[in-house]
């Protein structure tokens, strides 16, 4: 079954991105395909390669991005909920005139036209947040 | 329909919302913090009783097991982990998350 995975909160915030997290995995161990993971609002925090966790702690960016790239899956930052917060990619960084971008390896900026297709492409969407 | 709530009844009421909404025969699944919603002596509990006759209950385990819960469940809540979590949704066409 082709699932899509919207994801709307921080991470370290409350418990959305864990769980969020957990359950593509799962869905990666039960042999579904995983069409994308959108993330909106203040879930676009998941995508910072600036952040800095105690090193006892889970790393949840990273462990997003060895996901992505150990099952090649399509990580979707939404454009203007990342504007917001600071968030950008080499392109974006040139065009805004900003001294640095802060995407994480593996995940995209793009708009919500891919959430709207993930709903529609997916069998189902299980949405994630606060 | 499976309704998916993350709050815990004392702290918002989307679980009494979702208990009033929740058509017979559709299943709830309470994540996070709203697996307080699943145990014994939590503000919701005769309205979760009242409901398991007409609704399935199912609580996510390692949500609970992480507040110290998981001795605590009531009868009738079926316990499922992530991938019973993940087979309750590709089982109801629908999802729906009460945020």
């Amino acid at each position: 079954m082709k699932f899509g995975i919207l994801v709307n909160e921080g991470p370290y915030q409350h418990q959305a991105s864990d769980s969020a997290y957990l359950f593509a995995k799962a869905c990666l161990a039960k042999g579904h395909e995983i069409f994308r993971v959108f993330f909106y609002h203040d879930g676009v925090n998941n995508a910072s390669r600036l952040t800095v966790p105690p090193a006892d702690d889970r790393h949840i960016v990273n462990r997003w991005s060895a996901l992505a790239q150990e099952h090649n899956l399509d990580l979707v930052v939404c454009i203007a909920a990342a504007q917001r917060r600071g968030m950008m990619d080499d392109n974006e960084a040139k065009r805004q005139g900003k001294d640095a971008s802060n995407i994480a390896p593996a995940f995209r900026i793009s708009g919500l036209g891919q959430l709207v297709e993930a709903g529609i492409q997916c069998d189902r969407l299980v949405t994630f947040g606060d | 329909m499976l309704h998916i709530v993350n709050k815990s009844p004392s702290e918002r009421n989307s679980v009494d919302t979702c208990l009033g909404h929740a058509k017979d025969g559709s299943a709830v699944l309470l994540i996070e913090d709203a697996v307080y919603a699943a145990t014994a002596g939590n503000m919701s509990e005769a309205k979760v009783k009242a409901a398991m006759p007409n609704v399935k209950v199912y609580a996510l385990g390692p949500d609970l097991a992480a507040r110290g819960m998981s001795a605590r469940v009531l009868d009738g809540v079926n316990v499922v982990d992530y991938g019973g979590f993940v087979d309750l949704v590709a089982e109801h066409s629908n999802c729906q998350s009460w945020l």
